[in-house]
């Protein structure tokens, strides 16, 4: 029966996940000591402020999207969602310039930097379909304004941007979900493989110190 | 461990320095707070911008001439939308890069005949109007010749066309059935029955705003607000946002290509910087495994400030 | 519109935006580029806090040189 069970799908996936990261990888209580260093909690920031962005979006899905046209509750939840947008965005792109300055592709990170770079495109996306639905003059606009860019690479013809509950749709539904399933593999690939260590000052490789190539 | 050459770009050194403790959640926690505590500081100082949504009402009591000049437009095909192209329709050339005909290969999509859905259909569907029913008769059985001329005895004359005491008054006398279909579609906008009828049509429930924004958006009273918003095109207006709120400041270089040639003045303008986004986007993804591009971080040596502390202790400062 | 009828004045009604930025906007214009205040002092604010995380101390230096 051992064979048996050591075959099974959940057994494979689930010896497979633990080897990849085991509970102390998963939440870790050290880390390297080159992490010293302000510019490293840009990261942290951007997933709170993605939190934010989420929860004042459930609030406002909460009472739909008019809501905060007729009622002063509403305008503030939108505030707050507008203002943790712009939070999140300011943060994502300091730690993007951080990490290129690190060159945090390095040791087999790469998956890392292009789920991040992914990310970085579908939260601009998404932000957009935000201001598509606002229900307000902005929102008039900015639609049939990008409606011409949108429309000059064909995608125009199945994502009209034009259409409110269409853009309500991938903002509410689609883009958040391909946001938390691209933010939990970056995050996991992070706590995988680490934080990306110094450069090495002397470029001729000593026979002593291991090195991590892909 | 490998034995091949380390390529300082692509490799990293396996760690064997030290550790120290890390409370991860503690960190995470901090952070949320933080952000919470900043947003609603901003939340509460500043608010949100909400410039009330502009309706075919709206627009034609501010300006009946614009909006009877833009639904003669839709009636003889000559708008921004009945000239567009694909996807709403065949009435005009698609953008294109080189061979790459992309939003012509797609195709009509999101059909659309400006002349039928924006002014004929709305105005069969007013009650109660045998004069304009009869009018309405007159267009459509008459031939294609004898529209094509009363829409250019119209064309004519607007250029002096009026607002007087609830009509619109243009001097063109051979213009047949014409004056009284854009007349009442004025009066029908200024009802406010208009905006209704291009956004439900026959259904009850919709969420379908595309007849009524390409309606609105073919006049000038739209984007005559827009430039005064500094939202323009060629005012960076992707960018910004109404009032003095910061807007999509991160959309900056896809903004800044609209602003210098060729993008500015080539039809296929739009294509033109979709494709050079596309392909600076597949850059910055493809950092990793582009020799050069990839050297730039150890070159710029930024990362001597964020390591400091490492390398003064390591005694390779 | 789906707002509250007779909506009791609360907090948000009062206190909502302190300084609203409903004015029309001010803009910088320097050769092409045409960039709003808002939007420049916001990438201006980048800039200073990315500068400012490369430069300024981290603390716990201590701790970190005891577990080396």
């Amino acid at each position: 029966m051992s064979e048996e069970i050591d075959r099974q799908w959940t057994t494979r996936l689930r010896r497979k996940a633990a080897g990849k990261l085991p509970p102390e990888k998963l939440l870790p209580d050290t880390q390297s000591s080159y992490v010293a260093s302000w510019i490293y909690v840009f990261g942290v920031a951007t997933l709170a402020a993605l939190g934010v962005v989420i929860g004042t979006g459930c609030i406002l899905a909460l009472r739909g999207p008019q809501w905060w046209h007729g009622s002063s509750y509403g305008h503030f939840v939108n505030s707050l969602h507008l203002w943790s947008v712009e939070v999140f965005m300011f943060a994502m792109v300091i730690h993007l310039w951080g990490k290129f300055a690190m060159a945090a592709w390095r040791g087999g990170r790469t998956l890392t930097w292009m789920t991040g770079v992914v990310l970085f495109l579908a939260s601009v996306a998404t932000s957009f379909t935000g201001y598509a639905i606002q229900s307000n003059f902005d929102s008039q606009w900015i639609t049939t304004q990008a409606k011409d860019g949108i429309n000059a690479t064909g995608a125009g013809a199945y994502f009209n941007v034009l259409n409110f509950g269409q853009m309500m749709m991938w903002h509410i539904v689609l883009m958040p979900l391909v946001l938390v399933l691209l933010t939990g593999m970056h995050v996991l690939l992070v706590r995988m493989k680490g934080v990306v260590p110094p450069f090495e000052d002397d470029p001729t490789p000593t026979p002593d110190v291991a090195r991590v190539t892909e | 461990m490998s034995r091949k050459s380390f390529r300082p770009d692509v490799d990293a050194p396996e760690w064997r320095g030290g550790y120290t403790p890390y409370d991860i959640i503690k960190e995470g926690t901090i952070a949320l707070v933080v952000v919470a505590t900043l947003v609603l500081i901003l939340a509460v100082v500043f608010g949100s911008p909400d410039e009330k949504a502009i309706t075919l009402k709206a627009w034609s009591n501010a300006d009946p001439v614009d909006f009877a000049t833009t639904a003669f437009s839709e009636l003889n095909g000559t708008s921004t939308t009945a000239t567009y192209g694909a996807p709403y329709n065949h009435g005009g050339p698609s953008q294109q890069i080189g061979p790459l005909q992309l939003e012509k290969w797609v195709g009509v999509r999101i059909p659309l005949n400006t002349a039928k859905d924006f002014v004929l259909d709305p105005l069969r569907a007013l009650p109660n109007e045998p004069v304009l029913d009869a009018d309405l008769v007159r267009y459509e059985k008459a031939s294609s010749t004898t529209r094509a001329s009363w829409l250019d005895a119209y064309a004519k004359a607007t250029t002096t066309m009026k607002y007087r005491h609830g009509t619109v008054v243009v001097n063109a006398t051979k213009a047949g059935p014409v004056p009284v279909m854009i007349n009442e579609l004025t009066t029908m906008a200024r009802s406010g029955a208009l905006d209704q009828d291009l956004v439900a049509g026959n259904d009850f429930y919709t969420t379908d705003y595309t007849e009524s924004l390409l309606f609105l958006s073919d006049g000038q009273y739209l984007a005559n607000v827009a430039t005064e918003q500094h939202l323009a095109g060629n005012q960076w207006g992707m960018m910004n946002e109404t009032g003095n709120y910061p807007g999509q400041a991160w959309l900056w270089l896809y903004a800044f290509w609209y602003q210098v040639a060729p993008f500015n003045s080539s039809g296929n303008g739009d294509a033109l910087v979709w494709g050079t986004m596309m392909v600076l986007s597949l850059i910055l993804l493809f950092v990793p495994f582009i020799p050069g591009l990839r050297s730039i971080p150890r070159k710029l040596r930024i990362y001597r400030l964020i390591w400091r502390e490492h390398y003064r202790d390591s005694g390779r400062a | 519109m789906n707002g509250e009828i007779d909506e009791p004045v609360t907090v948000f009604t009062t206190v909502a935006a302190l300084l609203p930025l409903n004015t029309l906007g001010h803009y910088i214009h320097w050769h092409f580029i045409y960039i709003s205040v808002a939007n420049f002092t916001v990438v201006v604010a980048m800039i200073v806090t990315f500068v400012a995380a490369l430069f300024l101390p981290f603390p716990g230096r201590k701790r970190r040189k005891e577990n080396k």
